[in-house]
């Protein structure tokens, strides 16, 4: 905001920013809107139903349906709830849900703040998003919404330290920790994309598969969505709640799916840079990240309605002696690469 | 007063309030909250004296990882507040006396080199912030650098022996010998007689 203000002087360039955010904001809930219903869809698919397809033409306006029953429900406060931690604890996930996209470059030059340190706040904010199960889970003063939060806060710290790692290798062969970067790496096309670079594609691909299964664990998503394993737990630490914090949580959690969706997309299938060459134009490139964080969300969706859920010991046996091992190999011979042929030059 | 100004005395203002309300919150949970809220805000500040990998690290570290342990075992804990507080008073004068020793230490500290054209802002450095870590870190300081890694690999080493036991009896998933069952292990097919059943 502060080069808006430089521009456009105090009272235009603060309105100007405002305005971003907001335009950022109305985007994402649409989006929201919309790749909620596509996840019930695919999932029916798969189980051979048709999915909501009542509400508007093939059930499109489903969400905006139930949006407004949520708002319109009465919201329910348990009687020994701790009040305050109670209601924060939605709120802190919504809030955090969408500051994490004040970062996250949508197309060549639209992005609401172009820090130097951009990966490393994404993942700063995403390790904050605990705080909101756990301080739900607490709060509803029960004991199925305690399990299910400090099942999830354990599952979450253990699979951001695998997620950190594969952030570490991509950073060592982008040298940056800023998304634009990180982005313009990979313009060369299908065979710049990090996931797919040659010669550290027998690296990269399994830190891309490896990141991609961490990005469900660290979203609470099936196959590990043990916090709100609805036979073991009812719903985990959302029990208690209903209305519009519920509505609040929900919107956090499927937001925080898109953003990983987002960075998969941006770290490793090139960002909004199309498969055979590079984008400079803001809108299509635009479009292009669209059109892969759909993709992205629709490998989720699959996995959603294909795979069975993980037992709890298998997840963190996955977590701690499969994954942390597998990428500080990784991060070791990568570094190793690095440090003695140089920075691959990717493309050319 | 600049946007800057602002920002510093509001983030400065709530890391002040919610340090205090970490003492002074009755319930353990809500003073780790306020803990964490301090450790946020003090983030700020390190992103307005433009150290943003500083504060990034600070929030990674100590926000997403040692609060979250914080919380667990305060939460885990059934503390009984009136018993905490019974203590309060005669744990006071040796609370205020640490408090003045730091208090007198940094007031020596910042009057000795005020003026004397020290300042908290480091000189700018070129390159982000985070490449001029690395480099001190790895270059003027590669072996103080490895040595507290491995001061805190002996921690954790500490911290396995004093938890491990060996349990007997408890019933364990051993994946390779599962993933290595064949079908001849598991399977076997018998001719049932009508009339005669298993034996």
């Amino acid at each position: 905001m502060a080069d808006l203000i430089a521009q456009y002087g105090p009272v235009w360039g603060f309105w100007l920013g405002v305005g971003q955010i907001l335009a950022i904001m109305v985007m994402l809930l649409l989006t929201l809107a919309f790749i909620l219903l596509f996840d019930r869809k695919v999932w029916a698919a798969v189980q051979m139903r048709k999915g909501p397809n009542v509400v508007g033409p093939f059930g499109l306006f489903q969400s905006f349906a139930d949006f407004i029953k949520f708002v319109v429900k009465e919201i329910v406060i348990p009687a020994g709830a701790n009040k305050t931690v109670f209601i924060l604890a939605p709120l802190l996930t919504f809030t955090l849900a969408f500051a994490a996209w004040a970062v996250v470059p949508i197309a060549p030059g639209w992005v609401i703040s172009d820090i130097n340190v951009g990966i490393l706040y994404l993942f700063a904010i995403s390790s904050l998003g605990v705080y909101g199960i756990i301080m739900g889970g607490w709060a509803s003063n029960s004991k199925y919404p305690f399990l299910g939060s400090l099942r999830s806060a354990a599952q979450m710290v253990s699979y951001e330290v695998s997620i950190g790692f594969v952030i570490i290798t991509v950073l060592l062969l982008v040298g940056s920790l800023n998304l634009t970067t990180i982005v313009d790496n990979q313009k060369a096309g299908v065979w710049a994309w990090h996931a797919f670079a040659w010669p550290t594609v027998f690296i990269m691909f399994p830190m891309f598969v490896i990141f991609f299964i961490s990005a469900l664990a660290e979203t609470n998503r099936p196959p590990f969505d043990l916090p709100e394993a609805e036979s073991e737990l009812v719903a985990g630490y959302q029990v208690e709640y209903s209305s519009t914090p519920y509505l609040l949580f929900m919107i956090g959690e499927y937001l925080n799916i898109v953003l990983m969706c987002a960075m998969i997309s941006i770290l490793f299938l090139g960002g909004w840079h199309l498969p055979w060459g590079p984008v400079e134009q803001p809108f299509l490139g635009f479009l292009v990240l669209y059109a892969k964080i759909w993709l992205v969300f629709f490998m989720f969706a699959m996995v959603k309605a294909i795979v069975p859920r993980y037992r709890y010991d298998q997840l963190m046996r996955l977590g701690w002696k499969i994954f942390l091992p597998t990428t500080l190999v990784a991060v070791a011979v990568l570094a190793g690469y690095v440090a003695y042929n140089g920075r691959p030059v990717i493309g050319g | 007063m600049g946007l800057t100004a602002i920002a510093f005395y509001a983030l400065a203002a709530v890391a002040v309030g919610a340090a205090l309300a970490v003492i002074s919150a009755r319930n353990p949970v809500h003073s780790v909250l306020f803990l964490i809220l301090t450790f946020f805000s003090t983030a700020g500040l390190f992103v307005l004296l433009g150290a943003e990998f500083l504060a990034m690290l600070l929030v990674v570290v100590y926000v997403g990882a040692v609060a979250v342990l914080f919380l667990f075992v305060v939460m885990m804990l059934d503390v009984n507040f009136a018993e905490l507080k019974q203590g309060f008073l005669s744990y006071m004068p040796l609370g205020a006396l640490i408090g003045l020793a730091l208090l007198a230490e940094l007031v020596l500290v910042t009057s000795a080199t005020h003026g004397q054209g020290h300042s908290a802002l480091a000189p700018p450095v070129e390159g982000t912030n985070a490449l001029a870590i690395g480099r001190v870190l790895y270059t003027d300081y590669l072996v103080l650098f490895q040595l507290s890694g491995l001061v805190l690999f002996v921690a954790m080493i500490g911290a396995v022996v004093l938890t491990l036991r060996k349990r007997t009896g408890v019933k364990r998933q051993s994946v390779s010998r599962q993933v290595g069952r064949t079908r001849k292990q598991a399977v076997e097919l018998k001719d049932v007689k009508s009339g005669q059943g298993l034996s």
